[in-house]
């Protein structure tokens, strides 16, 4: 069933005007601050298709830079949220890219922190569901229905078996699992989708891994409702 | 969820001697894991934002942000006040609150997307004034709301509910059935009756095509929410009144499916054909983004 439940039909609460082009792309916006792991002091923001033809009608811009200041699909600040960025002293750039993407509205944000960066791509992929397909120069495919790990570390034999002993010992079940690497013996990062929230334990645990890079927890449950 | 079509629902409703909307319940907190009661409350909240999204629609007259539209929902509400409406005051009144819904959309104002943002006037049109008119506690209402959401469930994942996938039939389409639906039984309707009534609300969006000027969720989006708010009301009469779907509603949502699957790309929320396209939406379009063509 691609509909699960009864509130994906009856919502998202959400600022109008489309449900892919305004709450789909406030969610790809937290995602990526929290792939990043910080609110970003600098975002260069590239549209792609459908996003790139209609950002400006469809609030697409603001969605997006809402999302990186992490309010939800429904807070009214949204319309305003230019203007909180640039008090707030986030640089935005916006460009609307001409080279074709698979799913007609894709974006590519590239970010940066107080000490990292971070380069992140989703697609609004309708109802304000949203895919994130890229995370760096590594292909991740995730929902972010989830609360998702992301894991870079470096690629060597038993990474995954300490991943998921971890998780083991604190009962949070793995319900998807990827792996992408650069190189053999080279950087790599695991995407790590779970039904628990994994708690600060784990994640310091996971981050004490010999030959993690760090870790950082994508989840968008807390101001979408319940689940 | 125990039920995947509209005749497995209407069996654990007679089975079970429950309206739609208890089945309902009682499915989503089984899937959720969560309480009845945590599961009702964010309903209610859910209705507590239409309801708002209705007054600021008449009364703040909100105006989009590419400043295509905006003033539609006041201006029939102020109509309906000075002069006798064709529809009769209580279906003027539905329309003019779903079109408040879709223009506080438009306007970037806070809704519920029911199933999406591109439908979002019709089922709180009916919903709101059909509350003022019978009296209805909040209670009525947001039980409502889940035979409105059982409904769209089976259509959804039967067939679709976005006009990038299915066309209008799919976003409006669908949002008239679930509310024709929920009416019937917040009027005391049988689920039979109910089923019925989603069955002859599809047949008459079947074909609608997404055509969106300038790919905005404005030109014609608006106004059909405000015509599908009336369209529900008279589905709900019909089957209240003992009309039946002949072909039945599942067979209607697989025909919504066939239609939407054979519907040619521009006419699925590209803005390359239909309205988007005529000389006054491409100009539209133009001005907006200094081109004719979304591509």
């Amino acid at each position: 069933m691609r509909f699960k439940d009864v509130f994906s039909i009856i919502g998202p609460s959400m600022i109008g005007p489309s449900s892919s082009h305004t709450a789909g792309a406030v969610r790809i916006g937290r995602a990526a601050r929290q792939a990043l792991g910080e609110q970003p002091l600098e975002a260069e923001i590239s549209l792609y298709g459908s996003f790139a033809e209609t950002y400006r009608g469809h609030g697409t811009d603001v969605a997006l830079v809402s999302g990186l200041l992490d309010y939800g699909t429904d807070d009214e600040r949204i319309p305003d949220a230019l203007s909180h960025a640039a008090s707030a002293g986030m640089q935005v750039r916006f460009r609307a890219e001409k080279k074709p993407e698979v799913h007609p509205n894709t974006v590519s944000l590239s970010l940066g922190g107080s000490a990292d960066r971070i380069r992140v791509k989703g697609c609004s992929i309708g109802g304000g569901n949203v895919e994130i397909v890229g995370i760096d120069r590594f292909d991740a495919r995730f929902g972010a229905n989830q609360p998702t790990l992301l894991v870079f570390h470096e690629d060597r034999a038993g990474m995954i078996a300490e991943m998921s002993g971890i998780l083991l010992s604190s009962q949070v079940n793995i319900s998807h699992m990827q792996v992408d690497r650069e190189s053999r013996n080279g950087a790599a990062l695991t995407v790590i989708e779970c039904d628990q929230l994994p708690g600060s334990e784990e994640l310091r645990r996971l981050g004490e891994i010999a030959g993690v890079r760090k870790v950082r927890l994508i989840d968008l449950s807390e101001k979408e409702g319940t689940e | 969820m125990r039920f995947s079509s509209l005749a497995q629902l209407r069996q654990l409703c007679e089975e079970e001697g429950a309206p739609i909307a208890r089945i309902m319940m009682a499915e989503q907190a089984r899937e959720s894991g969560l309480s009845p009661e945590e599961i009702e409350s964010r309903m209610a909240s859910y209705y507590k934002v239409m309801k708002e999204a209705v007054r600021k629609g008449i009364y703040d007259n909100p105006r989009s942000r590419s400043g295509l539209t905006g003033g539609d929902a006041k201006r029939v509400h102020d109509y309906k006040a000075a002069r006798d409406p064709s529809l009769g005051g209580e279906a003027a009144t539905a329309m003019a609150y779903a079109l408040a819904v879709s223009e506080v959309n438009a306007a970037m104002g806070r809704i519920i997307a029911t199933p999406t943002a591109g439908s979002c006037g019709i089922i709180p049109g009916v919903f709101v004034s059909s509350q003022e008119r019978f009296g209805w506690d909040d209670g009525v209402l947001v039980r409502g709301l889940f035979a409105a959401g059982a409904i769209g469930y089976v259509i959804a994942n039967n067939s679709f509910v976005s006009g990038a996938e299915g066309g209008c039939q799919a976003e409006v389409g669908s949002a008239i059935g679930m509310a024709a639906g929920a009416l019937v039984e917040m009027r005391g309707g049988t689920p039979e009756q109910a089923m019925h009534a989603v069955g002859l609300a599809l047949k008459n969006s079947l074909g609608l095509i997404c055509d969106p000027v300038a790919g905005l969720v404005e030109i014609p989006c608006i106004v059909r929410n405000g015509f599908g708010a009336v369209t529900a009301l008279a589905a709900a009469d019909m089957a209240l009144a003992g009309v039946r779907s002949a072909i039945p509603s599942d067979e209607v949502i697989g025909v919504m499916l066939e239609v939407g699957s054979a519907m040619p790309e521009k006419h699925r929320e590209t803005a390359k054909g239909g309205l988007a396209q005529t000389p006054t939406g491409r100009k539209i379009m133009k001005e907006l983004y200094g081109k004719g063509d979304p591509s």
